[in-house]
């Protein structure tokens, strides 16, 4: 009985707890009648899929290297490169890296002031980041279209051409442990810093001379004359009237200060007609924007694809062209314009490649 | 009949006969007079013409003498254009790319025109852009706000929930991480649009964090942490300290007084003042409450910065102090020797602006600039100073220190501690030289 008695009195005051806490607590989230509800467990899963340092929230899965190869070719090389070494669309994703970095858990070329480029797994030292940023958002035109296995695939791959990890190996959650281990930057992060919050320490600071504080002032560094108009012409980008022009950077500098006060008068300017009737944009024009076209092709200027252009000029006239431009964009293609592949486009309309096509061809953007 | 005398009177334009007006005054308009009046209208317009062929310097200025067409027709009526639009004089600027820093506009930047603006607002349609995955238009009606991790009660807020709590609108700088950032070893862009144009200011409207954590009963003990995701294709994710989410963090659906632009994230971005731009999630759908930072992809390979040692310094948010003239600046040429107003713009991840000291001599000598109102924490503050340009050549630097007491450092300060092979937080003392010529260009001194 004596035991009873006591539980009881356990019992008794759990529940006081509860009945004193439970309103405390009700009250805390819910000050604001009527706004907000409980998300239901489904809806958390569904968008609550980030992936931390210690692994906390990676979903049960695996993929191997030789499955991960071949969505790689499939769907990530026509950006990243069969490699993934390719820098034409983004900055490399492997390379610069050794088996000595493996061991070390450094990555040496990070001091090479010679070493080109700055790639994913030179930098990287969270093997969670890579799956959950690819889950997350890859492939870059196509984001959240790969499964938890297709994603622990393409990692696997990834890491097998950064050589951390070997040919058959099958990457999954119970085996992300034992990479992370040999991720060759995996030492390579400090928060040894001030930048990180408000109350962080400045780690440079300037002087608040007024007087003589430099004896001998001397330029260090400034654009070359052969980049005078890499940046197109400044005359354009600049207010086209006022005392702070652009340069026309099209024409040599001035030789001296143009001494005539006309010139900073400005030029006459006459009324822009005040055209209410904006012919609207061809019906091409607005596809190639609504269909993103333009993430990978100028329509006068190459980008990762052929300009447009150029495609108008290469196949206009050509027999059955506007069929066979179609079939390319809609199952894409791979080796008219060199090696970067175009990637299918299954889900544009018909309709939508008929009309692009027919636009493209006609050259007039 | 019109019987209005002192509006005939008072015309400006005084092509009507004297003795028209008081014919008209005395009789009123009939339709011989009317006849009358349309012709010297007509004669009037000719005449003008005849004048500019003869307009003489000696007799004044064309632009004065002679009558515009602005001033001769209708204008155009009200709701023309009923989303106003700039000026077509002021076409020249616009957000720009900078050629071959991108290879793919969806992953890129459009740079803000600062050589080009005033004061400290930037307009919504000038917010310098930075996409990672393109940007999205949201449905706001099919918005969500997931709060979620470490919290007692996870919720959904929609847009009409947020639009009904107790809101805030205050003016912020934004700043990407990597401003600058192409400076580091060496000049390698024309103007301030490319060196700084990663930056604006603009009032936003929104809720508290705060009020949204504490609505969900977020465990503020082991809570240290949030998770910001965005709700487009890249799922943007960053790491912010809760001290910063308690204190001034808010989730915002305006800017400029209007709705975000898609641009710029809407329906709903977060506002992390005084840290970098990549933590204000745009498209904002979810907000995680955790014990440990997460590590994303833009917190593990990029916004990281590469020390000399070949260690990278993970999680640097803070946009330090730092200034830059806009006017006169790189690119731009002066056509006259005289007075100039120099105008720059002031700002720190810290504090307010304090002081703004500005030099025109490579930092030999310095001068203090005028602060201009409203002086505001984590914003942009306008300064000026006057300067007689005499023609010979110059270098100007502005030099701005905050309320903490920190001074903004030339770029060989930084370099000798972080070397120059980081891409971020480059918040260096810029230098415009300007040449006998009256070209103004970018320079770095010592």
């Amino acid at each position: 009985m004596f035991r009873w008695g006591k539980r009881l009195r356990r019992l008794l005051f759990a529940v006081l707890i509860l009945v004193c806490w439970f309103p405390l607590a009700s009250n805390a989230v819910d000050k604001f009648p009527g706004l907000g509800r409980p998300a239901t467990g489904a809806e958390v899963a569904a968008w609550d899929i980030d992936v931390r340092p210690d692994f906390k929230g990676l979903p049960a899965g695996s993929g191997s290297v030789a499955k991960g190869q071949e969505i790689w070719d499939a769907r990530c090389a026509n950006c990243h490169g069969t490699f993934g070494e390719s820098n034409e669309i983004f900055t490399p994703i492997v390379g610069g890296t050794t088996k000595q970095d493996i061991e070390r858990g450094r990555v040496a070329s990070l001091t090479d002031p010679k070493q080109p480029q700055r790639t994913t797994m030179m930098k990287v030292a969270t093997l969670s980041s890579l799956f959950d940023y690819i889950y997350r958002a890859m492939p870059w035109n196509e984001p959240r279209s790969l499964t938890v296995n297709e994603t622990y695939a393409v990692l696997a791959h990834l890491l097998n051409m950064a050589e951390v990890v070997p040919d058959d190996f099958v990457l999954s959650d119970k085996t992300m442990a034992s990479v992370q281990a040999r991720m060759p930057n995996r030492f390579g992060m400090t928060k040894s810093h001030g930048l990180a919050n408000m109350r962080g320490k400045p780690d440079v600071q300037g002087t608040a001379c007024m007087k003589d504080c430099a004896e001998f002032v001397q330029i260090g560094s400034r654009l070359p004359d052969y980049a005078r108009n890499a940046h197109n012409n400044l005359a354009e980008q600049n207010r086209g009237w006022g005392p702070f022009r652009g340069v026309n950077t099209t024409v040599a500098p001035l030789a001296a200060l143009s001494a005539s006060r006309s010139v900073a008068q400005g030029q006459p300017s006459s009324v822009v007609a005040s055209d209410d009737s904006v012919s609207p944009a061809p019906t091409g024009k607005i596809l190639y924007a609504k269909h993103h076209c333009a993430a990978c092709h100028g329509l006068t200027n190459k980008l990762v694809g052929p300009s447009f252009r150029e495609v108008a000029k290469r196949y206009k006239g050509k027999p059955e062209v506007n069929a066979v431009l179609e079939q390319k964009i809609k199952l894409g293609g791979a080796g008219a314009w060199g090696n970067i592949p175009m990637p299918p486009h299954a889900t544009i309309e018909a309709s939508d490649i008929a009309s692009l096509v027919s636009w493209i061809l006609e050259g007039k953007f | 009949m019109i019987h209005n005398t002192p509006r005939i009177s008072s015309a400006p334009e005084n092509f009507v006969p004297a003795d028209l007006i008081s014919a008209v005054t005395a009789h009123g308009i009939d339709d011989s007079r009317r006849i009358f009046l349309r012709s010297s209208f007509a004669a009037a317009l000719l005449g003008g013409a005849v004048l500019s062929g003869r307009a003489k310097a000696a007799e004044g200025e064309a632009a004065i003498l002679e009558k515009q067409p602005w001033q001769t027709a209708l204008g155009k009526p009200v709701a023309a254009t009923p989303y106003g639009v700039p000026s077509t004089f002021e076409a020249n600027l616009q957000r720009r790319e900078s050629p071959g820093l991108t290879r793919v506009s969806a992953a890129s930047v459009a740079f803000t025109p600062l050589q080009g603006l005033f004061g400290i607002i930037t307009p919504s349609g000038l917010h310098f852009e930075r996409h990672h995955q393109g940007w999205v238009d949201i449905d706001p009606a099919q918005h969500r706000l997931m709060i979620n991790g470490l919290v007692k009660q996870p919720k959904i807020f929609t847009m009409d929930d947020l639009l009904r709590l107790p809101s805030v609108s205050r003016i912020h700088f934004i700043e990407c991480g990597a401003n600058t950032g192409l400076e580091w070893g060496n000049v390698a862009v024309p103007t301030v649009q490319y060196t700084h144009g990663m930056l604006s200011c603009c009032e936003f409207t929104g809720v508290p964090l705060s009020i949204l954590l504490d609505e969900c009963g977020a465990d503020l003990k082991k809570g240290k942490y949030v998770l910001a995701e965005g709700g487009d294709g890249s799922g943007m994710t960053r790491t912010i300290p809760m001290e910063n989410a308690l204190d001034d963090v808010f989730v915002a659906w305006a800017m400029n007084g209007e709705m975000l632009r898609p641009e710029n994230g809407y329906p709903l971005r977060l506002v992390v003042p005084g840290v970098q731009g990549v933590s204000w999630v745009k498209w904002l759908r979810r907000i995680e409450v955790g014990d440990m930072p997460y590590a994303s992809k833009d917190e593990a390979v990029h916004y990281i910065d590469l020390m000399p040692d070949g260690l990278h310094r993970q999680y640097t948010s803070i946009q330090e102090c730092k200034s830059v003239i806009t006017t006169p600046s790189g690119g731009q040429q002066l056509h006259a020797t005289g007075f100039y107003n120099v105008s720059g713009m002031a700002w720190s991840g810290r504090g307010k602006i304090k002081r703004v000291d500005v030099s025109f001599d490579g930092g030999n000598q310095w001068r203090t600039a005028r602060l201009e109102s409203p002086i505001l924490n984590k914003a942009v503050t306008r300064f000026n100073i006057d300067w007689a340009w005499d023609g010979s050549p110059a270098i100007l630097q502005s030099r701005a220190i905050d309320s903490t007491g920190y001074v903004q450092p030339p770029i060989r300060t930084l370099r000798a501690v972080r070397g120059s092979r980081s891409i971020y937080h480059n918040n260096a003392i810029q230098s415009w030289q300007v040449g006998t010529n009256g070209e103004v260009s970018n320079v770095q001194v010592g």
